[in-house]
């Protein structure tokens, strides 16, 4: 399978990528790891004309603490997530979530800009940095600005990111130390999409839960924010009843499509199988 | 649209070519270079026969243009060996091991097997198969390619192996 014709671009800054974007108007798209997009180039489901490869931007590259928050340039790569030793310590959801997308080889290609600014509700860290309320730095012509996580993904492939403009960094507030995480996820084989996700982060302080934050995959067009079956979770001793509570909340609020993964209705009760793992793994990690 | 000119590193020997930008380097390797040892099986990302090596990084080359690799050093199963043809330790484990059959997929894996074991030389069984999680084998089963690494390590390591070929 041969992908279409298209310009190649090599900016060097990401000044001179956003003009590049700017100039090459609607035809032109960033290229990172092109493990998403170059699939879909070569089925020709996406046809640019021009690429413009972020891959020699200097300052793409990088995972820094900035006060509270980590901030994670774009083109750091999977494996790159995975090797760093301030993340396994700080935020050590994103190795876990890592280490379930793809095999090795996409991983040492496939980068956490990519991943998140792709918009297919198949990608695994979406939800995951709704579940942790990252922010993600975007410029474009109009400068520089962040955009909540949570509110970026409109549908399928439909995302906040106007045409012309790039993901620069990931911004995420560290968890308190001693929080429980884990991302559990339900896939046929290595390398595949997740049949269903979940994503948790929660504290407990004197046995109770304190605070809960939970996002799901590949449920929906979008990744979900679980906005009320956390709320469930907070106050309670995380017993089954409540967990039985916070996985109904969860799962009604999946509009999975019917595919090769299963039909709607399972993918719905997957959802919410992997969400009581999760919470349950979260919770014996979690240190009060 | 206009080629782009890229120099790189192939093997330890500079290469200079044209290439169109949508050009894949599993193709530029194979057709423009003549280096018709990683193969193409699924070429949709999925089952690892195109793996390279890419500035040190296990690379499934169908999915990679070639102006992507501008600069970088490649080693493909044709630089494996020494220069005087002797075989490296994972290539030794495959002979020694029966780590093939039809011998499809072992360049990939061969160079997976390569980089994992700079990355972490004393496997265990569970990391070596997750270490190839990202190549298929039609054949084997995986038990004799697992074997085969396992070999490896050892010679690498100058450490006993035992397990005797099926
Ligand atoms: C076999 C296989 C299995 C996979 N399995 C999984 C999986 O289980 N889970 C998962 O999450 N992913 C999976 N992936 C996808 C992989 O993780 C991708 O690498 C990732 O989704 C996209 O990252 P990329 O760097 O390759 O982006 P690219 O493919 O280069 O880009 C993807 C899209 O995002 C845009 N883009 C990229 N970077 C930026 C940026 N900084 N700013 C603005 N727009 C940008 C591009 O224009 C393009 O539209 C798989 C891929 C393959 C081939
Ligand atoms: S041909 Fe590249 S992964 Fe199968
Ligand atoms: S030996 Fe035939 S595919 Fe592996």
């Amino acid at each position: 399978m041969i992908p279409g014709r298209f310009d190649y671009h090599r900016p060097a800054s990401i000044a001179e990528a956003v003009a590049l974007l700017a100039s090459l108007g609607d035809e032109a798209r960033p290229l990172a790891g092109g493990h998403s997009l170059i699939p879909l180039m070569k089925t020709r489901l996406a046809t640019p004309e021009h690429l413009v490869d972020l891959g020699a931007i200097a300052s793409l590259k990088g995972i820094q603490v900035d006060g509270d928050d980590i901030v994670i340039a774009a083109m750091t790569t999977q494996a790159e997530l995975i090797g760093s030793a301030l993340l396994a310590e700080r935020i050590p959801l994103l190795k876990e979530t890592a280490l379930v997308i793809a095999d090795p080889q996409i991983r040492y290609k496939g980068t956490l800009g990519g991943n998140v600014a792709n918009g297919d509700p198949g990608n695994d860290m979406p939800a995951v940095m709704q579940c942790l309320d990252a922010a993600y730095e975007v410029v474009d012509e109009a400068g520089p600005r962040r955009i909540p996580a949570r509110a970026f993904y409109f549908g399928a492939y439909d995302t906040a990111l106007q045409a012309g403009g790039i993901v620069t960094a990931v911004r995420i507030k560290v968890p308190p130390h001693g929080h429980g995480y884990a991302y559990e996820k339900l896939k046929r084989k290595i390398g595949d999409y997740a049949t269903a996700a979940a994503a948790v982060v929660l504290t407990v302080a004197d046995g109770r839960c304190a605070t809960a934050s939970i996002g799901l995959t590949n449920v929906s067009e979008t990744p979900l924010w679980a906005e009320e079956a956390a709320r469930i979770l907070v106050g309670s001793t995380l017993d089954t009843a409540t967990l039985d509570r916070a996985v109904a909340a969860a799962e009604s609020i999946t509009n999975p499509a019917s595919d090769m993964r299963g039909p709607a209705e399972y993918r719905t009760k997957m959802a919410g199988v992997m969400l009581r793992r999760a919470i349950e793994r979260a919770k014996s990690r979690a240190t009060a | 649209m206009a080629k782009t000119l890229i120099e790189l590193t192939i093997n330890g020997e500079q290469a200079e070519a044209l290439v169109e930008s949508r050009t894949l380097l599993i193709h530029f390797l194979r057709e423009q270079m003549n280096l018709t040892g990683a193969h193409i099986g699924c070429d949709t990302g999925h089952c690892g026969a195109c793996t390279v090596e890419i500035d040190g990084m296990s690379v499934k080359s169908c999915m990679t243009f070639a102006v992507q690799a501008a600069g970088a050093q490649i080693t493909t199963i044709e630089g494996i060996a020494g220069a005087d043809g002797t075989l490296s330790a994972v290539q030794e484990g495959f002979r020694m091991m029966h780590g093939l059959q039809c011998g499809y997929c072992t360049p990939g894996m061969i160079l997976r097997a390569h980089r994992l074991l700079l990355e972490n030389p004393a496997p265990t069984e569970s990391e070596i198969r997750y270490g190839i999680a990202g190549n298929l084998c039609r054949c084997t089963g995986y038990v004799n390619i697992v074997k085969a690494i396992q070999y490896a390590a050892a010679k690498i390591n100058g450490t006993p192996f035992q397990e005797a070929a099926e």
